[in-house]
C-alpha cells in the first residue's frame, strides 16, 4: 500500500513539468515514433534491414549494447573515489549513478533484443524455461550478470528514494552492503561483455588478453562523461550541491583513465604492427584501409581524434578547471567512445571475415533509426527517473505534500 | 516422461493467459503449439515422431506435394569424415548448386553453405589473397588451385560452446546440427566459427515450389524460418540413410570423399592412413572431420 502511494506520488512527478520539460518529452517521443517505424519495419522484414551479412554478421546494434555496458559499469565506478575523497553529496551521488546504471542495462537488453532473430524465443536461453547453456556460453554468464547488477541497482536507487520519500530513515546496512556487491558487479559485468569477443580464437582482433582491461579503461572515460554533465546541470537548476573540487576530481580521474586506455591500444599496435603477422589485417582495415575499402577509416580516425583532443583539454589543469573546455573534453571523450564500440570495435573483428573476404559494412538507416529509438526511450527513462530524484531529494516532494494536497482536493470538492 | 508433460502443460497454460493477446492478432493453436516447443535435443523418442508427422503434414498443406520428414538418430559405430583432394578440384562450383537444391537453401536471399575460395598456387592455402566471386570463362584457371570450404564438422566445435540456448550440438555421429525452432538468432555461433560455415536467415527464405527436395530431415534440409542460423550438415537425411552427400555425388572430377572413419574397409580411413592431409586452421585446435589432402 505505501509503496504503490509511492509510485503514484512519482507518477504524478513525471507528469507534471516546465514548458521545457514537455518540449523535451515531446521531442524524445518523435524520435521513438520515427525510430520504431525503422524497427517494426525490420520486425517484419527481417534483420536483412540492417547492413548485416554473414561476413560481418554483428555490427552496430551489438557496439551499442557494449557501449552502454560499459556506462552502466562506469555511473556505479564513481562510487569508490567519491567515498575516499569524501565528496559531500556521496548519497546523492550514489542514486543518480545507480539510476543511470539501471536506465543504461535496459536500453543494453534492448540493443540484444532488437538484434537477435527470433525475439519472442529470447525464453530459450533462460534458466529453467529454455535450456540455457551455462556455464559454458559467455551470453549466459552475460545474462545473469547485467540481471543481477540491475535489480541490485533498482533496489538501492528505489529503497533510498523510497525512505526520503516517506522521511524515514534508510536500511543502512542493506544499502552499504548492496553498494559493496554492486562495485565489483560493475567490473564484472564489462568484464564478461570483453570476455564475450575475447574467447573466440577466430577472431584475432579480439583475441588479445588487453581486450578486457581496454574496456573497463575506455567506460571510465565515457560513463563519468555523462555523470558530469549531469552535475552541473542538477547544480544549477536544484538544490544539488557538489564543490568545483569534486567534479575537477573527476576529470583528473578521467585522465587517468584515458591514460591508460591510451598506454594499452599503444601496447596493442606495437605487438601487431612489430610482429606483421598474417593478423595486422584487422588494425589495417580500421585505420588505412584493405584496397579500395576506406569506409570505416572515417570512423576510426574521428575517434582517435576526439579521444585526443579531449584528453589534451582534460590533461592541462587550465582548461580541465574551466568548465567550458571541460564540458567540450566531455563530450568528446563521450562521442569518442562511443564511435569506437560502436564501430571501431565490432567492425575489424569480421573484416576481413574468417575466409579472409572483405564486405564493407556500414550502419543502415533503419540500424541508425532503431538505435534513436533506443537512445530516446533510455533518454525519456532517465528523464523520468532524474525528475522524481529531483523531486523526492531537492524540493522535499514527500509523503505530507500528496497528504495536504490531498486534503485540500476534498476540501475543494466539498 | 510425466514431468516433461506436467512442464508442457504448466508452460501451456502461462502461454493461454499471456499469449492471448497474440491469439487475437491471428495466431492459432498450433503455432502456439509450435512457439511452446522444447528444444528437439531432450525430446523423447514419442515427441520427436509425432513433431515431425505435423511438419510433414504442415508442408504438405504449404506446398502440395508429399514429404518425408526424417527424424532418424545417429546409427552406432558410424563417426563420419570427409576429405577432399585439393589437386583435382577444378572450382566448378558444381557441388555448391547440388547442396542448395538438396538442402533446400533459400534463392532469395541466396544462401549457399558451400564457399569454394580460390587460391595462388605460388601462395598456397592463404585466405588473406583468396577469392570467392572469381567469374572467368572457364575453369580451372591458370597458377590457381582450389579451396572448397564448408562446415568441418569439428570434433571440439567452438560453435556449440558459444551457443548460449544450446540450440546447436554435436550429434554422436559427429554431425554437428542446429535446432531450428530452437535457435534465437543470436548470432554468437556465426562469429565463433573460424571457417564461416554457419549462415543467417537476413530475410524470409524463398523456395521455388517445384524445386523443394521432399526427402528431408528435422536438424537437416528442411526449409528455415526468418532470423535463424543454418549450416551443412554432411546432407544428414542422406547419409544417415547409407547414401552419399550430394556434393560427393555431383563432384566431376572425384574430388570428394565421404564414408565412415570407424571403419577400416572405408575409402576414408586409407585416404588418413595413406595420404598426407591437412586440416585448415589447425592451430585453433577446432579438430575438424573434414580432411583436405592431394592425392596426385
Amino acid at each position: 500500500m505505501n509503496f504503490i502511494r509511492f509510485i503514484k506520488g512519482s507518477i504524478r512527478i513525471i507528469l507534471h513539468g516546465s514548458k521545457t520539460y514537455y518540449a523535451w518529452l515531446i521531442f524524445l517521443l518523435v524520435l521513438i515514433i520515427w525510430g520504431g517505424t525503422g524497427y517494426a519495419n525490420q520486425l517484419s522484414e527481417g534483420l536483412i534491414k540492417t547492413h548485416m551479412r554473414d561476413s560481418v554478421s554483428w555490427a552496430f546494434y551489438i557496439g551499442n549494447f557494449t557501449f552502454l555496458v560499459g556506462v552502466a559499469a562506469a555511473a556505479v565506478m564513481l562510487v569508490i573515489p567519491a567515498y575516499i575523497y569524501n565528496w559531500k553529496p556521496i548519497k546523492e551521488i550514489v542514486i543518480f549513478g545507480e539510476m543511470l546504471a539501471v536506465c543504461a542495462v535496459i536500453m543494453c537488453i534492448l540493443f540484444i533484443i532488437v538484434d537477435i532473430g527470433g525475439p519472442l524465443r529470447f525464453w530459450h536461453m533462460m534458466p529453467l524455461v529454455g535450456t540455457m547453456n551455462f556455464p559454458s556460453s559467455m551470453l549466459s554468464w552475460d545474462f545473469f550478470v547485467l540481471i543481477t547488477y540491475f535489480l541490485i541497482n533498482l533496489t538501492v536507487a528505489t529503497h533510498l528514494l523510497y525512505s526520503i520519500f516517506y522521511k524515514k530513515e534508510y536500511k543502512r546496512k542493506l544499502v552499504l552492503t548492496l553498494v559493496f556487491i554492486s562495485i565489483p558487479m560493475a567490473v564484472g559485468i564489462h568484464t564478461v561483455t570483453a570476455f564475450l569477443y575475447n574467447a573466440m580464437p577466430a577472431r584475432p582482433f579480439w583475441n588479445s588478453a588487453l581486450l578486457a582491461p581496454r574496456f573497463l579503461a575506455s567506460a571510465f572515460c565515457s560513463g563519468p562523461a555523462i555523470l558530469l554533465i549531469l552535475f552541473q546541470i542538477l547544480r544549477k537548476v536544484t538544490k544539488f550541491e557538489i564543490k568545483d573540487e569534486a567534479i575537477w576530481r573527476i576529470a583528473e580521474l578521467m585522465v587517468y583513465a584515458m591514460f591508460i586506455y591510451l598506454y594499452f591500444t599503444v601496447s596493442e599496435l606495437f605487438k601487431e604492427f612489430y610482429s606483421g603477422t598474417e593478423h595486422i589485417l584487422y588494425w589495417k582495415y580500421l585505420l588505412f584501409g584493405i584496397g579500395d575499402n576506406h569506409e570505416i577509416v572515417a570512423y576510426s580516425w574521428s575517434s582517435i581524434s576526439m579521444g585526443c583532443i579531449a584528453f589534451v583539454l582534460f590533461l592541462i589543469p587550465k582548461t580541465r578547471k574551466n568548465l567550458v573546455t571541460l564540458n567540450i573534453g566531455a563530450v568528446l571523450i563521450y562521442a569518442s567512445v562511443y564511435v569506437e564500440k560502436g564501430i571501431a570495435l565490432i567492425i575489424p573483428g569480421f573484416t576481413p571475415d574468417v575466409l579472409g573476404q572483405i564486405y564493407v559494412y556500414t550502419p543502415s538507416f533503419t540500424e541508425i533509426r532503431t538505435a534513436t529509438m533506443i537512445f530516446s526511450l533510455g533518454f525519456l527513462l532517465f528523464t523520468f527517473v532524474v525528475k522524481i530524484a529531483i523531486a523526492i531529494i531537492f524540493e522535499g516532494y514527500d509523503i505530507d505534500v500528496i497528504r495536504s494536497k490531498k486534503l485540500r482536493t476534498i476540501e475543494s470538492s466539498l | 516422461m510425466e514431468k516433461n508433460k506436467s512442464r508442457r502443460s504448466f508452460l501451456k497454460n502461462i502461454s493461454l493467459a499471456t499469449f492471448s493477446a497474440l491469439s487475437l492478432a491471428g495466431c492459432n493453436m498450433k503455432e502456439i503449439d509450435e512457439f511452446l516447443q522444447r528444444n528437439f535435443k531432450i525430446m523423447s523418442k514419442k515427441e520427436k515422431d509425432e513433431i515431425v508427422r505435423n511438419l510433414e503434414l504442415k508442408y504438405k498443406e504449404k506446398y502440395n506435394k508429399e514429404f518425408h520428414v526424417s527424424d532418424a538418430p545417429a546409427m552406432d559405430g558410424v563417426s563420419f569424415g570427409y576429405a577432399l583432394d585439393l589437386s583435382r578440384c577444378i572450382g566448378c562450383r558444381r557441388c555448391v548448386y547440388a547442396c542448395v537444391e538438396e538442402n533446400n537453401q533459400s534463392r532469395e536471399p541466396q544462401i549457399q553453405w558451400i564457399q569454394v575460395l580460390q587460391m595462388e598456387k605460388e601462395r598456397g592455402v592463404d585466405f588473406a589473397h583468396s577469392d570467392v566471386h572469381y567469374n572467368p570463362e572457364k575453369v580451372p584457371e591458370e597458377g590457381h588451385f582450389y579451396v572448397p570450404v564448408q562446415c568441418q564438422q569439428c570434433e571440439n566445435p567452438p560453435c556449440v560452446k558459444v551457443c548460449p540456448a544450446k540450440a546447436t550440438w554435436k550429434e554422436p555421429d559427429g554431425i554437428v546440427v542446429v535446432d531450428y525452432n530452437w535457435c534465437i538468432g543470436c548470432r554468437y555461433c556465426m562469429a565463433a566459427c573460424p571457417y564461416g560455415a554457419r549462415h543467417f536467415n537476413w530475410g524470409k527464405p524463398e523456395i521455388p515450389e517445384k524445386e523443394i527436395n521432399t526427402e528431408m530431415h528435422y536438424l537437416g534440409n528442411r526449409p528455415r524460418m526468418k532470423g535463424v542460423v543454418e549450416k551443412c550438415t554432411f546432407c544428414i537425411q542422406r547419409t544417415r540413410e547409407g547414401r552419399y552427400p550430394a556434393c560427393v555425388e555431383i563432384c566431376p572430377v572425384g574430388a570428394r570423399k565421404f564414408g565412415n572413419i570407424l571403419d577400416p574397409e572405408s575409402e576414408i580411413r586409407y585416404i588418413l592412413e595413406n595420404k598426407r592431409v591437412l586440416v585448415l586452421k589447425q592451430e585453433l585446435n577446432t579438430q575438424p572431420k573434414f580432411y583436405y589432402f592431394f592425392g596426385v
